[in-house]
């Protein structure tokens, strides 16, 4: 039997109560053990404009909010006006028709007009229809009243039972209505019997350093990186986390560097705006050797930008973030359960090497949402501290005074932490000596200057090893391999599944999770024997693209870009590959859904 | 608690084992003082130290943090724990550093220009969450480290290299500001009068919350009105006239007092609010953060789970 592949929208504007009946329809879907891809469209405004929830759900792993709808909950007229025409035959559009006219219909789309004055006559207020809407679609995806019955029971229980009862009967003459008036879809929405579970990005980001023993968390508030603060401060008394908003993110970063010194797992969250302003900080963390990790989820810049739309255009400043050299690693996720994993695993990797650790997420993985097994979210991961004196109590002994900038042949040196009797040292931001003591001033000297600052910088060499080299997937032997980075890796591959089934085009692809150090000469490696190599990426200027020609000299044979703030849909890929093997050399999507 | 990875035996604080009594010696840093000569530092250095020796703070449980700046050049000066941060940051830094591990000393200094005009910002606010350190900031109304420009506490009609007519703008007062952004501990000294700043600086430290010390320290290269001569003539202590640092509206006259007669002394002070780490449920018991075992046990893992479910 073929699997179910169901993509449900409500759309409504701020304040119509769209992310209730997304979270019921989330909830039912995982613990069912169906996986479940979900992203929200909207804009940074409190109440109005136009909110777009998409929510996808299968049996098989869900690797985008996909191309198509099934359904579409339409709260209000511009719902309508901006999204019927893209519905599809075979689809349903459920609105209230007291209020809502649908016009332009295609034929072959179910128009369900319920009458809220007629299924709940007595009951006041626009979020009525969102109810009977919400159990219509359960009756036609053949989900059992029962479960919704249960739901909203235990959510409106502490309203006390007339509000169940209510909220109960509304839902009942939803799903009778869709019962009598309604074809169902040609689905039942199976159930695996097994539960899974499904999280935000964000949530992932600030679980997995909840497992990696964040004990310091700072931030001031950004969209779209707020969802971590919100877990962190949600859950800091229960973990033992200190969690601070600061004043800004200048004191962010440094409040996260006077946490680590003293010997915190430190780390802070922000999006492209308040990253600008860290950096001077991430450059004194490096310098001052302090391991801290920072966490920039890319929203669509520059400046205040698109707050509330997605870009992967941060990868420069990451990589130029803050004057001069320093050792630094950058990572970007490239799903949502990814993210979780990634965090202990570079937490380990700033205090082994003492550095800097640069998270880039974006709009897509922090604030869409994910199924998960909850196999899969492993707290048990190993914690290593690296080289520390005085963590453990026992402090080695002292030859000739401390030397917390000793050159070594790694260009790491265990470093004591504040408290600890007899290592007294400075840490400072002007270049120092061995000892700690200024070389920037009264003693300068270039001598010291270039062996302190090959020690740094050579703790670099030792990193590249311990990451994960990128793996090349699909058919080895391809028409196209695709490039990208991050977060495109599920709709890159739903791409390539789609030119397999409706185009016959072969693609692999190359997705790449560690940025710096990159893995140079394994990429190189694999792309030699790319027969077309196209870079796929949510920005204007191909920055990936432009760092791996710098990194390897690869020359990419196209380019599929975007940078209208939406993320890709699967569609859009494989357009651009059909239109690069036309010729093209660039392409870039137009977003069909205004949102 | 069982754990599940990560763990690390520690004990929440190291007994001093440094002989006692403490001397200044103890305190001497790895290099020498950078200033001019008859630099105002020179005595907040020494009475940096003299503090610590006369309240038994080792070397190893204190820890100066300073921004960018000459003053800022200290931490090098002085054998304690030490960060040298970058320019206006050092209150952000040492709050982290102050809740990662309360049990520390935390010692700031800095310039008038690295606290009050870059660091504005972290100032106001690490006063008003009353985070438990001791500030001191070396104000000699000018940037000397940059070679004489205008600097937050230049006085108005200041001629500098940046205002080379007179300054036209009104400087800041750190006084009634501290006062008003919720320090706990506000005072002023001078360095021409070591010992009294010592007793300020002891005052501080002893203070639960934040401690404000404005000293003048003046420039011998820069500024070439506010000098020593420009002070000697003009400071008054509060002692003296009997101030009352639990009235408020004392204080505050006190503190915009300028011209003829320029007090020093403790203007303000309150021991009823709490310190920010005194109202951190999460450091309520267990010791230091940054000593504590690090991972999740197993039962906090599965109802982090079953949320998600």
């Amino acid at each position: 039997m073929a699997k179910v592949d169901l993509s449900i929208a409500i759309g409504g504007a701020a304040g119509q109560g769209i992310a209730t009946p997304g979270d019921i329809l989330a909830r039912i879907f995982v613990r069912r053990g169906l996986h479940l891809n979900a992203y929200n469209a909207y804009q940074s405004i409190v109440r109005g404009g136009h909110i777009f929830l998409t929510l996808r759900t299968s049996e098989a792993p869900v690797l985008s909010f996909g191309d198509k709808l099934d359904v579409l909950i339409a709260l209000n007229q511009d719902t309508m006006n901006r999204h019927l025409n893209l519905m599809k035959p075979g689809s349903s559009v459920l609105f209230n028709k007291d209020k809502i006219k649908p016009d332009g219909a295609a034929t072959g789309v179910q128009l369900c007009g319920f009458s809220v004055k007629e299924l709940a006559p007595s009951v006041r207020g626009d979020l009525v229809q969102n109810t009977i809407a919400l159990a219509a679609v359960l009756r036609l995806i053949g989900v059992d009243f029962k479960i919704l019955e249960d739901i909203l029971t235990l959510q409106f229980k502490r309203k006390g039972d007339a509000v169940v009862k209510e909220n109960v009967g509304v839902a009942r003459a939803g799903y009778d209505y869709a019962a009598s008036q309604l074809k169902a879809l040609p689905i039942t929405l199976p159930d695996t019997g097994k539960k899974l579970a499904f999280f935000e990005g964000n949530q992932a980001l600030a679980m997995g350093g909840a497992a990696a023993g964040v004990r310091f968390y700072c931030a001031y508030p950004m969209s779209p990186s707020s969802g971590v603060l919100h877990w962190m401060a949600r859950h800091a008394r229960q973990l033992d986390i200190m969690v601070r908003q600061v004043e800004d993110e200048i004191g962010v970063i440094n409040m996260a560097i006077g946490a680590a010194h003293a010997g915190c797992r430190a780390m802070c969250a922000t999006s492209g705006g308040g990253f600008a302003l860290m950096t001077e900080g991430l450059g004194a963390a490096a310098f001052m050797e302090i391991p801290v990790v920072c966490i920039n989820v890319q929203r669509a810049g520059p400046a205040t930008g698109v707050p509330t739309k997605t870009e992967q255009g941060d990868l420069w400043q990451a990589m130029g973030a803050g004057q001069g050299d320093y050792p630094r690693i950058i990572v970007a996720p490239t799903t949502i359960p990814d993210c979780f994993k990634t965090v202990p695993k570079l937490f380990n990797l700033v205090d082994k090497f003492q550095c800097p650790g640069i998270i880039l997420s974006d709009l897509l993985l922090s604030e869409g949402r994910s199924s998960v097994d909850p196999v899969e979210l492993d707290f048990k991961v190993s914690i290593e501290r690296g080289e520390v004196i005085g963590l453990n109590g026992a402090t080695p002994p002292l030859n000739g005074g401390y030397k917390r900038y000793e050159i070594n042949d790694s260009g790491v040196s265990p470093r004591a932490l504040p408290g600890t009797l007899g290592y007294e040292h400075v840490v400072a931001t002007d270049d120092h000596d061995e000892d700690g003591v200024l070389i920037s001033d009264e003693y300068t000297n270039p001598h010291k200057r270039q062996a302190m600052h090959e020690k740094r910088m050579r703790k670099m060499e030792a990193i590249l090893p311990l990451l994960d080299a990128p793996k090349l997937w699909g058919a080895g032997d391809a028409q196209v391999t695709l490039v990208g980075w991050g977060s495109t890796e599920g709709v890159v591959q739903e791409a390539i599944q789609k030119l397999a089934a409706e185009e016959g085009i072969a693609a692999n692809q190359l997705q790449i999770k560690w940025l710096v150090p990159l893995h140079g000469e394994a990429i190189v490696s694999t792309l030699v024997k790319s027969r077309k190599t196209i870079i796929v990426e949510n920005n204007y200027s191909g920055q990936f693209a432009r760092y791996l020609r710098s990194e390897t000299g690869i020359v990419a044979d196209g380019h599929i870009r975007k940078y209208d703030g939406e993320p890709f849909m699967p569609h859009h890929i494989v357009d651009g590959v059909k239109a690069i093997l036309a010729g093209k050399k660039q392409y870039v999507p137009v977003h069909e859904i205004m949102v | 608690m069982s754990l599940t990875t990560g763990e690390i035996e520690t004990k929440s604080s190291v007994p001093p084992r440094t002989k006692l009594p403490l001397t200044i010696k103890d305190f001497k840093g790895k290099a020498e003082p950078d200033w001019c000569p008859g630099c105002g530092d020179f005595g907040v250095l020494t009475a940096i130290k003299q503090a610590l020796v006369e309240l038994g703070v080792p070397p190893h449980q204190a820890m100066v943090i300073s921004g960018i700046g000459c003053s800022s050049n200290l931490p090098g000066y002085i054998s304690t724990y030490g960060m040298h941060t970058l320019h206006g940051r050092a209150l952000s830094v040492a709050t982290g550093a102050q809740m990662a591990n309360h049990e520390l000393k935390i010692i700031v200094t800095g310039g008038d220009g690295d606290g009050y005009g870059i660091g504005g910002n972290h100032f106001v606010h690490s006063m008003r969450r009353n985070v438990d350190l001791t500030y001191i900031v070396m104000n000699n109304q000018i940037y000397g480290l940059t070679t004489g420009q205008l600097s937050p506490t230049s006085a108005k009609g200041m001629k500098t290299k940046s205002t080379p007519a007179g300054s036209v703008e009104n400087p800041i007062n750190p006084i009634p500001l501290a006062i008003a952004a919720g320090a706990t501990y506000v005072a002023r000294g001078y360095t021409g009068q070591v010992k009294h700043l010592v007793e300020l600086i002891k005052g501080g430290i002893q203070h639960r919350g934040f401690a404000l010390i404005d000293a003048f320290s003046p420039c011998v290269t820069f500024n070439l009105e506010n000098t020593h001569d420009f002070f000697k003539q003009r400071t008054f202590k509060l002692e003296d006239k009997k101030h009352d640092p639990t009235d408020f509206a004392a204080a505050m006259k006190y503190g915009y007092e300028w011209d003829d007669e320029i007090a020093i002394g403790l203007f303000w002070k309150r021991d009823d609010l709490p310190a920010l780490d005194q109202l951190e449920p999460v450091l309520d018991e267990g010791g230091p953060l940054a000593r504590r075992r690090l991972g999740i046990a197993p039962d906090v893992a599965q109802s982090l789970i079953r949320e998600l479910m």
